[in-house]
């Protein structure tokens, strides 16, 4: 059960730190003042929301720490899910894919914080109420941009198109997923779907986008099947523990 | 005589400041959630306002200092994060001191902190820090941040 309980745990903590990498790239590149810091204070909540999930991760091990955890495993050995990993291209790009993944997470600790397990419920009541925020901002950012100008209108629906395959494995359920769930430690995914699919659809209606078609569905990320944009992201993100290991500032 | 003792540390707890808004304390802030003794230790329970807060390593080690400099030397301090942090736990007073100090206090209705207007505009939901939005008065036209509710 531990070990299944610290995969568990490993997959939540992955999907907030590589996000959270992500939105940091945006630190000094933001589109305007005012999202430069939005974006950098997401990538805050996401790298404490991560520590919070890693600190669980290196208790259930008993070995690694949780900067162990986060600059010492290599790709395959990640368990986020692949939307989350995907390159920012730019702004609008960035808000899709956030707004996607958003709405899932705010939905995914909503259910998690009813988690039988003490402290998986307490993390999740918390990172709720930032997600919160973070959805709010994604949701009316696409709205802005879905109904903006001709142009910021096109750029948003072709990204919508090319991110949509990395939705679909928000909702699986494997092995470990379905164990933790009959435990009520964690989450029935598939159960989210009816729920977010209201959010997508009520959204993409007010900002006047269309809801792509479910084709191709790229999956694999929680059991350490990667894009090839992961290894850059981890190249630079471990670069200095690899390269000075146990350096500290 | 540890309950005494347990005050005092409250009492100088109630002087650390915050170290980004420095006229309220991390008593203040609601930081700091409960003080007990035991194995021969003060154990300080401390909770973080939001995940990725810096602010919290720095808390951490100004109550640390405090508390040395008080000589006393046995205590721990642990993080928890239940029950979550919440805007609730301000006081009416200390949500005066953020307004005195320019910062728009949590609540529902957000009102200028220079001339008491509600007639505002939100210019972004994130601030300098992780716990307040950036607004705008359309009233004297001044800008302002506001303590977010969570
Ligand atoms: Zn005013």
């Amino acid at each position: 059960m531990n070990n299944e309980l610290l995969t568990y745990t490993l997959r939540i903590a992955d999907n907030s730190l590589i996000l959270g990498q992500r939105m940091s790239e945006w630190c000094s590149k933001g589109p305007t003042l005012e999202e430069d810091i939005a974006l950098s204070n997401i990538s805050l909540d996401l790298f404490g929301q991560a520590n919070g999930f890693y600190s669980y991760a290196s208790q259930l091990d008993g070995n690694k720490s949780p900067d162990d955890l986060a600059f010492l495993r290599n790709e395959r050995e990640f368990f986020n899910q692949q939307i989350v990993e995907l390159e920012n291209i730019d702004f609008g790009n960035t808000i899709v894919r956030n707004f996607l993944y958003d709405s899932y997470n705010f939905l995914f600790y909503s259910s998690l914080k009813n988690s039988k397990d003490d402290t998986l419920s307490a993390l999740a009541s918390k990172s709720l109420k930032e997600v919160k925020y973070h959805l709010r901002h994604s949701k009316n950012w696409l709205i802005r941009l879905g109904d903006g100008t001709e142009f910021s209108k096109e750029k948003v629906q072709k990204s919508l198109e090319s991110i949509w395959q990395y939705t679909h494995d928000m909702f699986s359920m494997d092995e470990i997923d379905n164990k933790m769930y009959r435990l009520n430690i964690g989450v029935n995914n598939s159960n989210l779907k009816v729920e977010w699919d209201r959010i997508i659809n009520e959204t993409l209606i007010e900002a006047k986008l269309v809801r792509p078609k479910d084709g191709y569905n790229a999956k694999g990320g929680k059991n350490g099947m990667h894009t090839e944009h992961l290894g850059f992201l981890l190249a630079e993100m471990q670069f200095l523990q690899r390269a000075y290991p146990n350096a500290k500032w | 005589m540890q309950s005494g003792k347990i005050k005092e540390i409250w009492k100088l707890l109630d002087s650390v400041p915050d170290p980004e808004i420095p006229v309220i304390s991390v008593v203040e802030l609601g930081v700091v959630r409960n003080i007990s003794f035991t194995n021969n230790a003060y154990q300080i329970l401390i909770t973080p306002t939001y995940s990725g807060c810096p602010a919290v390593k720095t808390f951490i080690d100004d109550i640390k200092s405090c508390l040395k400099t008080n000589k006393i030397f046995n205590f721990d301090i642990k993080i928890i994060y239940a029950p979550a942090w919440t805007t609730d736990w301000m006081s009416v007073e200390t949500k005066e001191k953020l307004r005195k100090y320019g910062i728009s206090p949590p609540s529902n209705k957000v009102v200028c902190p220079q001339c008491n207007s509600s007639n505002t505009v939100l210019v972004s939901e994130f601030g300098a820090t992780a716990c307040k939005s950036f607004h705008k008065c359309s009233e004297c036209l001044e800008p302002f941040e506001h303590f977010k509710c969570i």
